[in-house]
C-alpha cells in the first residue's frame, strides 16, 4: 500500500512540479514587463498594466482559474446566441474549454507575474535617485546604468519577498485541482474516497514541506551570496 | 582664458524661477567657491550645467565649447550629451558610490565602459586596460586610498566614502570639477580630511566649483567666491572682496549669520 500511495503521490507531484517550474519560466520575465509598464511616462500603458494588476492581485486565484478555463468557450457561445457569426467566436466556442493544464498554468502565469512585477517595481523604485544620476555624470548609458549599476541592488531587495511569493506558488498549485488537474492533492484525496485512508494526505504534506525547505535554503544561500555589500 | 563659461542660465520649476539668468566664468586651474544660504539655487545651477536639469536657456561652454544652448538643446542626442557630459565632474553630497562595486571597481567601471566604445579597443584590449587600472591606483594614491582599494563602500567612513567619489570622477579627467556640498554629510573631523584633499588638487592644477557652507576653505582656496541670493548672482569677486568688502547688504547680512 506504502508503495501505491508513493507512487500516486510522486505523480501527482510531478504535476506540482511542473506547474511551478512553468509558471515561473514565464511568470519572472513577464512580472518585468509589466513592472516596466507600470512604471512607464506613457499613460494608456501605465493605467492598463495598473489596472491587470489591481484586477488580478483583487480577486482569488480560484476564481481566475475557473474563468480561464470555461471563459473562452462561454464568451464564444454567447456570441453565438447573440447571432454574431465570427470565425474566432465560433473557433472559441468550439474549443470546449482550453486544454486543463495549460489554462491552469497561463492563470497562474499572469496571476503570478501581477504579484512579480509589483516585487519587482518596489525594488526598483526604492534605488535611490542618486545612483542614476552618478552613472549619468559619469558618462553610462541608461542600460548600462541599469545592468552594470541598478539591477544587483534591485536583485539583492527583491529576493526575500520573492522567496515568500515563491513558496506561496508551491503551495497555490494544489488550486489545479479546482479545474480537475491531477496535482499530487487530488491524489492524495483518491485514497480519503477510495479506502478511507487519512495517512496519504498527511504523507501528501510533507513532500510540500520538504520541497520548501529545499527552497527556503536556497533563498537563504542567494541573500547570503549578496551579503558581501550593502544597498 | 576662460575654460567654463555659463551665460544668462535661467531655470524654473513650474512657476518657481530658481535661476534668474546666472553668468559667470572661470579661468583654467582656478577654483570658484559659490556659497548662499539654502534654497538660493546652487544644487541647480550645478545640476544644470551637468545636464541632471535642463536649463530653460542660456549658454554653457567648456573649453571654448558649447555643451549648452537653450535656443538649440533639442537637437542634442543622447550621445552627445555623453560625450559632452564626461568634460565635466560632478560630486555630490550625498557621494553615491556605487554599493556593489569596491573601491577600485567604483573608480574603474564608468571609464572601462567608455574604453569600450574606442576603435582600437579589441586590438589593444590588454594595453587599454593596463592603463586604465595604472591610472586608477595612481589617483587612490593621491586621494590616500591605496589601502582599502578592496572595501566595499559600507566599511568605509563618510570622508573616505567622499574621496572615493572624488577619485571616480576624475578617474574620468574631467576639464572642470564641481562639488556640491562635498562636506556637509560629513563630521567635522572628516570634513577636514575632504576639504584637504580638495585643496591638494588645486596645487595639482585642476580646475574646481564649489558649493560650501565652510567659509575658511572658501576663503583660503579659492580665487573665486560667488554669492547667490534667490537665483541671482548677488555678489562675486575675490576672497578678500566678497568675506572683507561686501557691497551688497545681503552678503554681509549671511556672512554675519555664518560666521556667527
Ligand atoms: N526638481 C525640483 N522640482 C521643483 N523644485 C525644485 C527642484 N529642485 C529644486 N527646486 C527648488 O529650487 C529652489 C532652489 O533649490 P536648490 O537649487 O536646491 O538650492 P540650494 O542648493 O542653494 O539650497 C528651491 O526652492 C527648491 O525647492
Ligand atoms: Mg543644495
Amino acid at each position: 500500500m506504502f508503495w501505491t500511495v508513493t507512487l500516486s503521490l510522486l505523480e501527482g507531484f510531478m504535476t506540482t512540479l511542473e506547474l511551478f517550474a512553468l509558471t515561473l519560466l514565464f511568470a519572472i520575465p513577464l512580472g518585468l514587463i509589466i513592472a516596466f509598464g507600470s512604471m512607464s511616462k506613457f499613460m494608456p500603458l501605465k493605467w492598463l498594466s495598473k489596472t491587470v494588476v489591481w484586477i488580478i492581485r483583487g480577486t482569488p486565484l480560484m476564481l481566475q482559474l475557473i474563468v480561464v478555463f470555461y471563459g473562452p468557450e462561454l464568451i464564444g457561445g454567447w456570441f453565438g446566441e447573440l447571432g454574431i457569426d465570427n470565425p474566432i467566436f465560433n473557433w472559441l466556442a468550439g474549443m470546449k474549454g482550453l486544454d486543463r493544464f495549460p489554462s491552469v498554468l497561463l492563470a497562474f502565469v499572469i496571476n503570478y507575474a501581477c504579484y512579480f512585477s509589483e516585487i519587482y517595481r518596489g525594488g526598483i523604485e526604492s534605488i535611490p535617485k542618486g545612483q542614476l544620476e552618478a552613472c549619468q555624470v559619469l558618462g553610462m548609458t541608461k542600460s548600462q546604468a541599469f545592468f552594470r549599476v541598478v539591477l544587483l541592488q534591485v536583485v539583492k531587495r527583491i529576493v526575500p519577498p520573492m522567496g515568500n511569493e515563491i513558496i506561496t506558488l508551491v503551495k497555490d498549485t494544489s488550486l489545479a485541482r479546482t479545474i480537475a488537474v491531477y496535482e499530487i492533492i487530488w491524489n492524495a484525496q483518491k485514497f480519503i474516497k477510495n479506502g478511507g485512508l487519512l495517512w496519504p494526505l498527511i504523507y501528501a504534506g510533507a513532500f510540500y514541506l520538504i520541497f520548501n525547505g529545499l527552497l527556503t535554503i536556497i533563498f537563504a544561500k542567494l541573500e547570503k551570496k549578496m551579503d558581501y555589500f550593502k544597498a | 582664458m576662460a575654460i567654463l563659461e555659463v551665460n544668462e542660465l535661467k531655470k524654473s520649476f513650474g512657476k518657481n524661477e530658481v535661476l534668474k539668468g546666472i553668468s559667470l566664468s572661470l579661468d583654467e586651474g582656478q577654483v570658484m567657491s559659490i556659497i548662499g544660504s539654502s534654497g538660493s539655487g546652487k544644487t541647480t545651477l550645478l545640476r544644470c550645467i551637468n545636464f541632471l536639469e535642463t536649463a530653460d536657456s542660456g549658454k554653457i561652454l567648456v573649453d571654448v565649447d558649447v555643451i549648452f544652448d537653450g535656443e538649440d538643446h533639442s537637437k542634442h542626442k543622447a550621445k552627445e550629451t555623453r560625450e559632452k557630459q564626461l568634460k565635466i565632474g560632478l560630486v555630490f553630497q550625498q557621494f553615491n558610490l556605487f554599493p556593489q562595486y569596491n573601491v577600485f571597481d567604483n573608480v574603474t567601471l564608468a571609464v572601462k565602459l567608455k574604453a569600450k566604445e574606442r576603435e582600437d579597443y579589441k586590438a589593444n584590449k590588454k594595453q587599454i586596460l593596463k592603463e586604465i587600472n595604472e591610472k586608477a591606483h595612481k589617483i587612490l594614491c593621491d586621494m590616500g586610498l591605496s589601502d582599502k582599494i578592496d572595501s566595499y563602500p559600507w566599511q568605509l567612513s563618510g570622508g573616505q566614502q567622499q574621496r572615493v567619489a572624488i577619485a571616480r570622477a576624475l578617474a574620468l579627467e574631467p576639464k572642470i570639477l564641481f562639488f556640491d556640498e562635498p562636506t556637509s554629510a560629513l563630521d567635522p573631523e572628516l570634513t577636514i580630511e575632504v576639504l584637504k584633499v580638495i585643496k591638494s588638487l588645486k596645487t595639482m592644477g585642476r580646475t574646481m566649483v564649489v558649493v560650501t557652507h565652510e567659509m575658511e576653505f572658501a576663503r583660503n582656496v579659492s580665487d573665486k567666491v560667488i554669492f547667490m541670493a534667490d537665483g541671482v548672482i548677488e555678489e562675486e569677486g575675490t576672497p578678500e572682496e566678497v568675506f572683507d568688502n561686501p557691497s551688497s547688504p545681503k552678503t554681509s547680512a549671511f556672512l554675519s549669520k555664518s560666521f556667527e
